[in-house]
């Protein structure tokens, strides 16, 4: 196994960012806002946020904003709240809350929950526990959770659960990793944690363990670096973590690292691109990598962050 | 049984899995999963694929003249859509130019958004049925070939959703195109949804929907996704109690049938375990909650005191209750988290209380009002007369009220009584105070306990209570044959391949033997304990990477062994007796000092303990301690405990005074596990906001050890050693004190 190549990784984010017209770049052109979030928050965990111009993010990112308060994942696109929650991630991030009308964007998140407590997306009503954990983090990060049906929310959340422990997109929808971590982040900020039977979820996320080490998001599925991220962090959340190897998850990690030209994969020897380079660090920040800042399980965000926000520490 | 025996063909078992490729996905994923997630999809050529998933890590050369023309095209399109989109332009053309961009590029969510607001603009003007007819299938058409190009695409399944829910198309054709699309890839979890969905649009039965599911299944057995279906069908079926599916004994031993297939055709693959787990819990889970334990047990008769310097022998050390101010708790615990205890659901007849004013507590620290243990407080009075014996009697379950989660109620009419007389009330409390002396946890000053173990049996609730016996859940001989020959089965399995996962099913199931019959009415219990402690020292070297685990499942067995019998019970116990201290005699200490524990259990077995030693474990949790309301001496010195988060049971132990947390790795840890576990401001939890005006005008200390006031506060804590731990430096210290203003000693050293 090789060392975390930490200057490297960082390296390759600052040139992926000047990076926009290939065609990779411009198939996620309008998801800019998500890879800024990505990239940004890895050259934290990474010690590194200051290499990159503060302001000129800062003022990219309202340029993103939408009269109704929402924003969208890149300039002349819709707003969404997928991409209200990364913007209001880099601001929190950058400690640059202050620019932001803080009413206008939680109206804008709080006007998209539904009657049974759910959330959509958008103005165009796509539904899904997704946007249940977003709106629940964003508002928590702007302190206005008391702007929605908090009750309410959590039950529609909890209707998702099934018979396995987990969590699935919409009632009766199947189990899936990153659901889950929706989910369980979802009930973590909202005090809500004993719903969740940790004994049996806890088993059934312990086993997406292959023997690799890597992590997979369903069973009988390949292993994943994304999965690091949300099978972690759910099992951080519900501190059933040390039921899994975490060496060996660490080495898998580690494996899939780019070092020649920095960068993180999903699976060893494949390409690398900016998302997996963020789970991949943000993976080993649970797992108390050394050199790593330590991340929030539940808001995504370094724990300093959060903590700022939270106790004005 | 057919499949039986274990296949043995690799290559067989192989060609069930569909190959598995991680498309991807990310388009828009935040945090939160990405639209499109990773999951595995078919191998299909898709766009996003080559973003993110599965592509070689040499990437083809930039200067490659294709990729750059595809790169040009791509950016003429989407530079036109949003041109079109900003301008309303809702043309043919530019509908077009719309539809050649999500082929292309499926994940471009704007493209779908200006596609609705089109069609939407068009039929604002069309009332012709067929034009419209004509519209929105067209719509179908674009949304079908970008999901043959990215399966995965959120947006692409919402277009067709959206359109479908506008109410002018016929279904069939979405059956038609999800048969095809299921065959190709009988995981996708989008098809799944939409499946359900569309089943739901059209009114399909359940039945019809479940043999769908049964299809899949016999076309591979290894299809978590067609298995989740079924459970989550069946449950409804169930509920409803639709024809066909209200014997529920019946259905649930056909289920069995199935999943014995799976897992004998191949006793590797998850899929099959996971249900038949699910068929386990729907076998033995009693609906309504039971009572598991109270306290003070039935028939007690107990002594309440203020003194702790009693001499030696007048009073039987276990049914002598310390309290410093006449307080005294009744506990109930359940199997299963409860709410709506309170004065109108539980009787007490008491004579220096009335029942209505007495309230109960949930003991847990969440928002849910609800918990496996509640608490009540009796007060006694400062009576002069000590010959007297107080008669306590509780009623509950004759109502309904008290209720699960899931809306079960506890309708089971249960009483118990005991009685409570008082000693040496006559002391000042100042004087009391003065008399506290330090607990040392030293060897040499624990005594094996030599009384008498009737005295212990008497306060242990072991099936104590006066329940009507009609109502004791009795295990139907169902249930328990169904178990006894699932064990018999995996007893085979086992002598044929010796796997991980038919061991841990042996050990669970064996569990789940036990726990049933525990609910009965003892007469003979056979536990299978040691077996199933063997069972998981076999798995942790088995399977090491779950070694944790099994650890955990293997202390929790260890507890139940420990508190099964009174006999086991008191080989535990020791009088505290240390030369130094002439307080504190005749004080009993449960000890289960160095079992190499993870983790505790069975703590309703435990409510009559005041002192508990659990040293030089490796405790990680102590949840559940919570429960012991009479406890006030705790040594959890060298352990495993990583945060003070993970001390959050102790803030319901009203009446804890000495506490030992040292040479644990509190501090050592950069990521808190039970950061979300414990109530705090971060999870909103209720009465938690943070103050900090209120709490230490502006104290940096406050910010940094917020953790420690968030235990701390509110506790009485005299003596507290946290020595041994990194978060343990002076800063540290100086706000302990300051948290807990009736700390005498820290460390061993007395405060000032
Ligand atoms: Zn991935």
């Amino acid at each position: 196994m090789g060392e975390l190549e930490m200057e490297k990784h960082v390296r390759y984010i600052l040139t992926i960012e000047k990076k926009k017209d290939d065609f990779v770049s411009l198939v996620i052109e309008h998801l800019r806002i998500n890879g800024a979030y990505w990239g940004l928050t890895t050259l934290d965990l990474l010690g590194k946020i200051e290499t990159i111009d503060q302001d000129e993010v800062v003022s990219w990112v309202m340029k993103c904003q939408d009269e109704s308060g929402g924003f969208a994942g890149n300039i002349g696109h819709d707003p969404h709240i997928l991409y209200t929650l990364s913007a209001v991630q880099i601001l929190a991030l950058l400690d640059k809350l202050d620019v932001l009308d803080i009413d206008k964007v939680s109206n804008y998140v709080a006007g998209l929950q539904n009657e049974d407590g759910s959330f959509s997306g958008d103005i165009w009503g796509e539904v899904d526990t997704r946007f249940s954990y977003i709106a629940i983090c964003c508002l928590s990060i702007l302190r206005r959770l008391e702007k929605i049906n908090v009750e309410k929310a959590v039950d529609f959340v909890v209707r998702c659960k099934n018979l396995d422990g987990g969590f699935g997109s919409t009632p009766g929808g199947e189990s899936h990793a990153g659901q889950i971590f929706c989910c369980v982040g979802a009930l973590a900020l909202t005090g809500s944690l004993h719903h969740i039977d940790r004994d049996l979820l806890g088993w059934w996320l312990c086993e997406r363990q292959v023997k690799s080490g890597g992590l997979n998001g369903r069973p009988e599925k390949l292993p994943d670096v994304c999965y690091s991220w949300w099978v972690l962090s759910s099992l951080v959340m519900i501190d059933r973590v040390h039921w899994i190897d975490k060496e060996k998850l660490a080495r898998f990690i580690l494996d899939c690292q780019d070092k020649e030209n920095g960068g993180i994969s999903d699976r060893p020897d494949d390409a690398v691109d900016v998302f997996h380079t963020y789970f991949g660090v943000a993976g080993l920040s649970l797992l108390e990598y050394p050199g790593v800042k330590a991340i929030d399980p539940a808001y995504a965000l370094p724990v300093d962050v959060v903590n700022k926000i939270i106790f004005k520490k | 049984m057919e499949g039986r025996g274990v296949l043995k063909s690799e290559s067989l078992r192989r060609s069930y899995v569909t190959p598995v490729l991680c498309v991807v996905v990310v388009a828009a994923a935040a945090t939160p999963p990405p639209r499109s997630l990773c999951p595995s999809a078919p191998h299909r050529e898709s766009v996003a694929k080559e973003k993110m998933h599965g592509r070689p890590r040499k990437a083809p050369k930039p200067d490659d003249e294709a990729s750059a023309a595809k790169a040009a095209q791509l950016q003429t399109l989407q530079v036109q859509l949003l041109q079109n989109h900003h301008d309303k332009i809702y043309t043919k053309e530019a509908l077009e130019i719309c539809a050649k961009l999500v082929e292309v590029n499926p994940e471009h969510y704007t493209a779908w958004n200006y596609r609705k607001l089109a069609v939407e603009s068009i039929l604002r003007s069309e009332t012709d049925a067929d034009a419209i007819k004509a519209i929105l299938t067209q719509e179908l058409r674009v949304a079908e070939s970008a999901l043959r190009r990215n399966f995965k695409c959120y947006a692409a399944w919402y277009h067709r959703k959206w359109v479908l829910n506008k109410g002018f198309l016929s279904l069939d054709h979405e059956f038609r195109l999800l048969d095809q699309f299921q065959k190709l890839d009988s995981r996708n979890f989008h098809a799944w949804n939409y499946r359900r969905h569309v089943a739901a649009l059209k009114n399909l039965s359940l039945e019809e929907e479940l043999k769908f599911t049964t299809d899949m299944i016999d076309t591979n057995f290894s299809n978590y996704s067609a298995w989740h279906n079924r459970s989550v069908l069946l449950s409804d079926l169930l509920k409803q109690k639709v024809q066909g599916y209200s014997h529920r004994e019946k259905v649930l031993t056909e289920e069995y049938e199935l999943v014995h297939q799976a897992i004998f055709t191949d006793p590797d693959d998850q899929s099959g375990w996971f249900y038949h787990l699910w068929l386990l819990d729907q076998t033995v889970r009693p609906d309504s909650p039971v009572l598991t334990a109270s306290w003070p047990p039935e028939g007690s008769e107990l002594v309440l005191s203020f003194e702790h310097n009693l001499s030696g022998g007048l009073l039987s050390p276990f049914r002598t209750v310390y309290s410093d101010d006449g307080v005294f708790p009744i506990v109930l615990c359940f199997n299963q988290a409860v709410g709506g205890v309170n004065a109108s659901t539980v009787t007490i007849v008491y004579m220096f209380n009335k029942n209505e004013d007495l309230s109960w507590m949930p003991l847990s620290t969440d928002n849910s009002g609800s918990a496996q243990a509640w608490v009540t407080y009796l007060n006694f009075p400062d009576v002069k007369d000590l010959s007297q014996a107080y008669p306590v009697e509780v009623r509950f379950g004759h109502s309904q009220g008290i209720v699960t989660s899931s809306g079960c109620h506890y309708c089971c009419p249960s009483q118990f009584a005991f009685t409570v007389s008082l000693h040496s009330f006559n002391l000042e409390h100042s004087e009391v105070a003065s008399n506290v002396e330090m607990v040392v946890w030293k060897d040499d000053g624990f005594n094996a306990y030599g009384g008498p173990i009737m005295d212990l049996s008497s306060i242990v609730s072991f099936d104590q209570l006066k329940i009507d016996k009609e109502c004791l859940q009795k295990a139907s001989s169902w249930q328990s044959e169904t178990i006894s020959n699932e064990i018999a089965l995996f007893r085979e399995l086992l002598s044929e391949i010796d796997c991980k996962i038919g061991n841990l099913t042996l050990a669970r199931l064996l569990m789940a033997h036990d726990a049933m019959m525990s609910y009965q009415p003892s007469q003979q219990k056979k536990t299978h304990s040691k077996e199933v402690l063997d069972l998981f020292i076999g798995l942790m070297k088995m399977d090491p990477c779950h070694y944790r685990y099994y650890k955990d499942e293997h202390s929790l067995v260890l507890m139940e062994q420990v508190t099964s019998t009174s006999d086991s019970l008191v080989r535990h116990c020791c009088q505290y007796d240390h030369q130094i201290s002439s307080g504190l005699h005749n004080l009993i200490c449960f000890r289960l000092k160095n079992m190499s524990l993870s983790r505790i259990g069975f703590i309703e077995r435990l409510l009559w303990v005041q002192m508990l030693d659990l040293s030089h474990n490796e405790l990680r949790s102590i949840e559940g301690l919570e429960a012991m309301q009479l406890l006030s001496c705790l040594n959890l010195s060298n352990n495993k405990l990583r945060s003070l988060t993970a001390l959050e049971p102790l803030r319901l132990l009203k009446s804890l005074k000495v506490l030992d947390i040292s040479y644990n790795e509190i501090g050592a840890h950069s990521i808190d596990t039970t950061r979300y576990l414990c109530a705090s401001p971060l999870s909103h939890a209720v009465g938690t906001d943070w103050n900090i005006n209120e709490d230490v005008n502006n104290d940096d200390n406050v910010r940094k050890y917020w953790e420690a006031v968030v235990i701390f506060k509110g506790l009485h804590l005299t003596q507290l050693d946290v020595v041994g731990n990194a978060i343990a430096d002076e800063r540290f210290r100086l706000l302990l004190s300051k948290v807990l203003p009736c700390l005498k000693w820290l460390d061993g050293e007395v405060v000032h």
